[in-house]
């Protein structure tokens, strides 16, 4: 075995224009986190379940687990970072706190980037329905009662009801 | 009967208008987190650092003939490999996984790689550091270990049966520890009751999962000879001793420092041998080494828990009154018991603790743990408490469906009176300030017990099965150093405490030895602090998780942060309060006794006028020294030590109530709603009190629905991976009401007991309960968990 295969990718990550080497068997969010170090996006499982490094690509919510670096040549990505820098959750992270929607916070930012994706929508959404949207992200210190309680207060805020 | 309120009706300190006790102030941790500004263990980086990985045995019991390493280390990037014999050679002695406590108790000793043989599937066999953490699983594949395999003892049922081989056999046999409980006379009480029923229960194995794995940073300075290790831990003054006394560095010169831990619930406060080895291949290159378990590896070697069959009878007559309990526990731990809490502590909960609400006058108890080639379990999330909780309110159930009594009732007619404290559980456990009553009639007023009750007979009629549990339980929290831990011989301290400094800035820094992983251990504590000694919240700073900076504690575990290490900071506050105010006396020439400190201004007692304010005395006590008397020297310094005196733990009490709904053609369970009310004396954040309810009711729901580590008769896991080892999801789980009854504790003047594992402990016992009410008219009993539809419709005779 000798000198691992690399390629250059260039992309926009959190608004910024970035060119990088990569290795190609590396996956997005060690790419995130290492090279860019961008430590907010988490490993939880490394095989797409539990949703910890649910990143943004293009406008839409991955698991940055699941996607190579090399995949996300010439797209733009949004991480916990971006999103908390330009704002755009604010509401829903301040309702995080307050409700206490988090307890170790690791789940948190994949949360946030999966519950910002229902937001978008800007939609009446049930109980059940924000539950159901949420079951990709698991969170093992909460019990999902308070994350759901904050995503139902935020929503509501926004809708203006 | 019931009381809402606080048992007292005078006033207390904690009532003071600047009072933050009884406050939801939210947790300044929180806000980082939200930002994706945490720092995680694997979110350090530090110079030269490597990355560790591990080859593990594929085998649940196989000698080690050969290792071959040579292409390993000839691999890109590799700095070190490590086998197990070369990592023992740098151990001072092997883990002895035993405490006096246990009388009769027996392990094996147990070197943190395997040696010459490995004894469950995943345990560490070479260490590998290299500059990638790719690189280092790159080369832990060209690692060749030549494997004998040997018989595997993977049966709990059999292990003890002279023709299953014996996996240590220094020890004769697989019996790691037997004990037995007998109060009254349970053999009597049964003949003379009007009814006797006897069930057996199974409770699958199952583990912590916290998201963020088991995570490690082993940095050794060769220079001054001092390790300093980064870890996610709940227990950072044991850990540093675990890494001393394994590696025979000496204790002061470990640094233990755990930053944010992403999730831990018991898990994190054990012997691993893949930590020891980084800390060890650190030393050996003089680098740092970085070891983070990949989610395989943490079901194949996190501590696991509830492996148990518990067979047991309840006595009881026609009016509904219980007689006597006797129960019979096995519980199949690992190949080792865990260092240095040990692997009985679950059986001996079990014994501790089942129908501990309860008036019966016999009880018998007998636990047999026995040894076998899986990884060990050790302490997890309410220790116990699920299965004897679980085992206990089934039995109550089945009573009451004897006799055609309510369930509320029955319970109503046996639970220990809320004023007949102190008293003895039968166990033999002394009890105080406990509120079954109250907490019962609560429950069954915020349920609406009635209500539920009809409209399930309505449903009925339609063919749709909801049934309704109630289970009652006492926990154990906050243990003592007469209990498991002092006089057991564990290097684990079961007091805790607190070091509060008034800086010359008039702000207060805090540093307590409880630890944080996302309760709001910090938050709780600059409440105390700050209301201990009369400052804003916000002039408060909060330090843990670091032993160079917090004063020798225990850690958090078993729900003692707020109970033990509360009352240490509350202490510390009045005493640093006291002296603040012989400061001040003396600079205002007053009465210490006529002064007060409210809102972190010196104030004339009586009347509030300001008289000086604290970044005053601070400056003056600091700097401006000539301004004070030749008597009077500041220390601005406190360091107070708080234990519980005379009680292995102080023990808490309280109630669940499910609702579910069952799916007879599917097996599914739908969980509707969930209450909870208990008891944790005072509240110091109540939003936090709760959430801690909320969130350990679903990680008991969990174990009891879905979660199971699943083994084939090889003793190989089946399932480790998050999509076939199912954890609770958001869709899954109900909303969960949550109430108090607030009784303080009298073992300390803040009166808190503990929380974080109430909603844990008596969860899996309240949906069996709801489950097996909507099975009733089906004549169908479910008695295994976790509860698949696998075990409903088989309970149902349709499997």
């Amino acid at each position: 075995m000798t000198g691992e295969e690399t390629t250059e990718i260039t992309l926009t990550v959190n608004g910024e224009r970035i060119a990088r080497r990569v290795r190609v068997r590396e996956h997005l969010v060690d790419f995130l986190r290492g090279e860019l170090q961008l430590t907010g996006s988490h490993l939880g499982c490394e095989h797409g379940i539990c949703g910890a490094c649910s990143v943004r690509v293009d406008g839409v919510v991955v698991r940055g687990c699941l996607m190579l670096a090399v995949q996300a040549d010439g797209a733009e990505v949004t991480t916990i970072e971006g999103l908390t820098d330009t704002g755009e959750i604010a509401d829903l992270q301040a309702a995080f706190v307050e409700r206490n929607a988090l307890q170790c916070g690791f789940c948190s930012p994949g949360m946030l980037v999966t519950a910002a994706d229902l937001l978008k929508a800007a939609k009446p959404a049930t109980r059940e329905e924000i539950r159901n949207f949420l079951s990709g992200n698991f969170c093992r210190c909460t019990g999902y009662h308070a994350i759901v309680d904050a995503v139902e207060t935020t929503l509501n805020k926004r809708l203006g009801r | 009967m019931a009381n809402d309120i606080p048992t007292k009706a005078t006033l207390t300190p904690f009532d003071r208008p600047n009072s933050y006790v009884g406050r939801n102030l939210s947790r300044p941790g929180a806000r980082r987190a939200v930002a994706g500004r945490g720092t995680y263990t694997d979110d350090v980086v530090l110079p030269r650092m490597l990355h560790g990985a591990c080859v593990r045995s594929p085998y649940a019991h196989a000698k080690i003939v050969r290792i071959d390493t040579t292409a390993a280390r000839k691999a890109p990037g590799v700095a070190l490999v490590m086998t197990g014999a070369e990592l023992a050679k740098r151990c001072t002695a092997p883990w002895m996984g035993t405490l006096k406590v246990f009388e009769g108790m027996k392990s094996a000793p147990q070197y943190p790689m395997a040696v010459d043989r490995a004894c469950w599937q995943g345990e560490p066999v070479v260490f590998i550091a290299a500059r990638t953490r790719a690189e280092a699983e790159d080369a832990a594949e060209l690692v060749e270990v030549a494997w004998e395999e040997l018989p595997v003892v993977a049966e709990k049922k059999t292990a003890l049966d002279p023709k299953t081989p014996v996996l240590h056999a220094s020890l004769g046999d697989n019996l790691a520890f037997r004990k037995l409980i007998d109060t009254g006379d349970v053999e009597a009480a049964f003949k003379a009751a009007d009814h006797v029923i006897e069930e057996t229960f199974e409770f699958g194995r199952h583990t912590a999962v916290s998201l963020e794995p088991r995570s490690m940073i082993a940095d050794w300075n060769p220079a001054n000879e001092r390790l300093a290790v980064y870890i996610s831990n709940q227990v950072p003054h044991m850990m540093q001793y675990l890494f001393s006394r394994t590696l025979g560095v000496p204790e002061h010169n470990v640094r233990v420092v755990s930053h944010d831990v992403g999730g831990s619930f018991g898990m994190k406060i054990h012997s691993y041998g893949d930590e020891v080895a980084a800390c060890a291949a650190s030393m050996m290159l003089g680098r740092p080494v970085k070891f983070i378990a990949d989610r395989l590896e943490s079901f194949l070697t996190d501590i696991h828990a509830r492996e148990n069959t518990v067979r047991a009878k309840i006595g009881f007559n026609k009016d509904g009154t219980i007689t006597a309990f006797d129960i019979d526990d096995l519980s199949g731990i690992g190949a080792y018991s865990q260092y240095p809490r040990t692997s009985v502590f679950e059986a001996n909960q079990i014994l501790n603790i089942t129908a501990g609400p309860y008036k019966h006058p016999n009880y018998r108890a007998r636990a047999t743990v026995v040894y076998m080639n899986k990884v060990p379990t050790s302490q997890y999330r309410a220790v116990g408490h699920p299965i004897g909780i679980t085992v206990a309110e089934a039995l109550v159930d089945r009573a009451a469906e004897t006799l055609g009594m309510d369930p509320v009732e029955i319970r109503r007619r046996n639970v220990m009176e809320d004023n007949s404290y102190p008293r003895l559980t039968g166990s033999g456990i002394k009890v105080l300030d406990l509120s079954h009553q109250a907490c019962l009639e609560k429950l069954v007023r915020l349920m609406d017990y009635d209500a539920l009750r009809a409209e399930q007979a309505l449903l009925r009629n339609k063919g749709i099965w909801r049934g309704i549990g109630i289970a009652a339980f006492i926990k154990g929290t906050a243990p003592g150093p007469q209990g498991l831990y002092g006089a057991g011989g564990a290097p684990i301290a079961a007091q805790d405490a607190c070091t509060i400094k008034l800086e010359p800035s008039g702000n207060v820094i805090c540093a307590v030895g409880v630890s944080e992983q996302g309760q709001g251990v910090d938050t709780v504590m600059q409440q105390i602090a700050a209301t201990g000694l009369g400052v804003p919240f916000e002039s408060v700073r909060v330090i843990s998780g670091d032993t160079e900076t917090t004063p020798y504690g225990g850690g958090t575990y078993a729900s003692r942060a707020t109970a033990i290490g509360g009352e240490a900071t509350y202490q510390a506050a009045r005493k640093l309060r006291a002296e603040i105010l012989v400061i001040a006396g003396a600079l205002l020439q007053s009465d210490p006794k006529v002064l007060d400190i409210r809102n972190g201004v010196v104030v004339d007692a009586a009347n509030g006028t300001l008289r000086i304010p604290l970044s005053e005395i601070g400056r003056i006590g600091h700097f401006q020294l000539g301004e004070l008397p030749n008597d009077v020297q500041p220390t601005l310094s406190v360091t107070h030590r708080y234990r519980l005196l005379d009680l292995p733990y102080i023990f808490t009490n309280g109630i669940h109530g499910a609702y579910v709904e069952v799916d007879v053609d599917t097996g599914f369970i739908r969980h509707l709603k969930h209450w909870v009310v208990e008891d944790c004396g005072r509240i110091i954040n109540p939003q936090l009190a709760d959430e801690q309810v909320r969130g350990g009711a679903v990680q008991g729901l969990g174990g009891a629905l879905y979660e199971h580590c699943i083994y084939d008769e090889n003793a190989q896991l089946q399932n480790g991976t998050l999509a076939d080892y199912i954890i609770p999801m958001a869709v899954e789980m109900p909303d969960i009401v949550v109430d108090h009854v607030q009784t303080p504790t009298g073992q300390s003047e803040l009166g808190a007991k503990g929380a974080g594992e109430s909603g844990t402990g008596a969860a899996p016992g309240v949906i069996m309960g709801a489950v097996n009410d909507a099975l009733r008219p089906f004549g169908a009993r479910v008695t295994i968990q976790p509860m698949t539809p696998e075990v409903v419709l088989q309970a149902l005779g349709k499997l």
